[in-house]
C-alpha cells in the first residue's frame, strides 16, 4: 500500500516537474523571441514586398508564408477577414519563406503575377487548389499553372516571362536572410507592429491583433 | 516469514528504480522534441522506441509486484543499449560519416545532441539504458 503511494506520488512529482519545467522554457523562449524581432526591427519590412491595407493604417501584421505550407493556406481566410473587418486599421506585408521544395518556383508565379496587379488573386488561388500541386511536401508549379487558366485577365506569357526576372530571386535571398535574422523557421510566422506572437495559434495572433488595435484606436 | 517480505522489497525497488529511470527519459526526451523542438534524429527516434514502452512496462510490473516484467523488460532495455552504442560511435566519429545512416534531414552527430553545451544526447541515453539493465539484472538476481 505504502508503495503504491510512492509511485503515485513519484508520477506526479514527475508531471508537475514536466510541466513547471515546460513553463519557465517557453516563458524564457517568448521573452528571446521578442528581443530578437525588437533588435532586427529593420529586418521586418522590406520595400518591395506586396502590402495590402491602408498605408495609414498603424497596425502592420508581417507574415513569413510558404505557398506550399497547408498552416499558411489555414491561416490565410483569417488575415483576409482581418482586412476586411478593418480596412483602415491594418494592412498586412507578405514576406517570403519558401521552405518546401520547388517553392521557390510558386513564389516566382506570385512575384510575376504581381506584374499584373494580379498578385492577390494569385495567392487565394494557390491555397485554394493547394492540395492538388503540394504533394508530399514538394511544390509542383507545372500542376498549379492549369489552375492559372481560370483566373481573368492573367497574360500567362508574359507571366512566364517575368518569372525569370533575376529580381525575384534577390527579394527570394532577401526575405530568406531576413526571416532568419528574426527568427522566423516555421511558416506561418506573424509579427504584430513588430512583436512576435507568444506561442503560435489562431487566438495569440486575434489576442496580439486587437491588443496593437487598442494600443493605436 | 521475514526472509520472502525482504526479496520482495529489493525487488520492487530495483523495478521502481528501473522504472523510475525509464520515465525520466521518456518525460526528458519529449521535453527535448516538443518543448525544446530538437528533431529527433533518426536513431533518436530508435532509442525512443526502446525506452518509452519500458516507462509503461515496468509500470504494470509493479501492480502488482511480478518478477516477470524482467523478461519483457530486458530485451527492450537490451536492443536500445545496442543502438545507443552505435550512436555513441557516430558520435564521437568512431565510425566513418559514410555510413551513417542519417545524412538526409537532422544529422545524429551534429552539435544539436549536445545540451547546455556540455551534456550530450547519447551519453544520457547510454546513462538510462545501462542502468536500466543494471537493475533489471539485479531484480532477476533477487530471488
Amino acid at each position: 500500500m505504502k508503495k503504491n503511494v510512492i509511485i503515485l506520488a513519484t508520477s506526479l512529482l514527475m508531471v508537475v516537474l514536466f510541466m513547471v519545467a515546460t513553463y519557465l522554457y517557453n516563458n524564457q523562449k517568448a521573452e528571446t523571441k521578442t528581443q530578437l524581432a525588437a533588435q532586427n526591427n529593420s529586418a521586418l519590412i522590406a520595400e518591395y514586398s506586396p502590402r495590402k491595407g491602408s498605408p495609414a493604417a498603424k497596425v502592420t501584421i508581417v507574415e513569413f508564408l510558404d505557398p506550399a505550407c497547408e498552416t499558411c493556406k489555414i491561416f490565410h481566410p483569417f488575415i483576409k477577414d482581418l482586412l476586411k473587418k478593418y480596412p483602415n486599421k491594418i494592412n498586412v506585408v507578405i514576406r517570403y519563406s519558401p521552405f518546401h521544395h520547388g517553392s521557390d518556383q510558386m513564389v516566382a508565379i506570385l512575384e510575376a503575377s504581381r506584374k499584373q496587379g494580379q498578385f492577390w488573386n494569385v495567392l487565394d488561388l494557390m491555397f485554394e487548389t493547394q492540395s492538388s500541386w503540394a504533394i508530399n511536401h514538394q511544390a509542383r508549379p507545372d500542376i498549379f499553372w492549369r489552375h492559372l487558366t481560370k483566373v481573368p485577365n492573367l497574360d500567362l506569357k508574359r507571366l512566364q516571362q517575368d518569372m525569370n526576372d533575376p529580381a525575384i530571386a534577390n527579394v527570394i535571398q532577401q526575405d530568406l536572410v531576413d526571416g532568419k535574422r528574426l527568427g522566423a523557421n516555421k511558416t506561418p510566422t506573424f509579427f504584430v507592429n513588430g512583436k512576435p506572437l507568444p506561442s503560435f495559434g489562431y487566438e495569440q495572433l486575434m489576442n496580439l491583433v486587437n491588443s496593437e488595435l487598442a494600443a493605436h484606436y | 516469514m521475514d526472509q520472502p517480505k525482504n526479496t520482495d522489497n529489493s525487488l520492487w525497488m530495483f523495478i521502481f528504480g528501473a522504472w523510475l529511470i525509464a520515465t525520466l527519459s521518456t518525460l526528458g526526451s519529449l521535453f527535448f522534441s516538443e518543448v525544446m523542438e530538437l528533431v529527433p534524429c533518426v536513431l533518436c527516434w530508435y532509442q525512443r522506441i526502446f525506452i518509452f514502452p519500458l516507462s509503461i512496462i515496468l509500470l504494470a510490473g509493479l501492480f502488482p509486484l511480478d518478477k516477470n516484467v524482467v523478461r519483457y523488460a530486458l530485451p527492450l532495455a537490451l536492443i536500445g543499449l545496442l543502438f545507443t552504442l552505435y550512436h555513441i560511435l557516430l558520435f564521437y566519429g568512431l565510425i566513418p560519416e559514410g555510413l551513417q545512416p542519417c545524412t538526409q534531414g537532422i544529422s545524429c552527430a551534429d552539435d544539436s545532441m549536445v545540451l547546455f553545451g556540455v551534456l550530450p544526447i547519447p551519453l544520457l541515453s547510454l546513462a538510462a539504458f545501462s542502468s536500466i539493465i543494471f537493475l533489471l539484472l539485479k531484480a532477476r538476481a533477487s530471488s
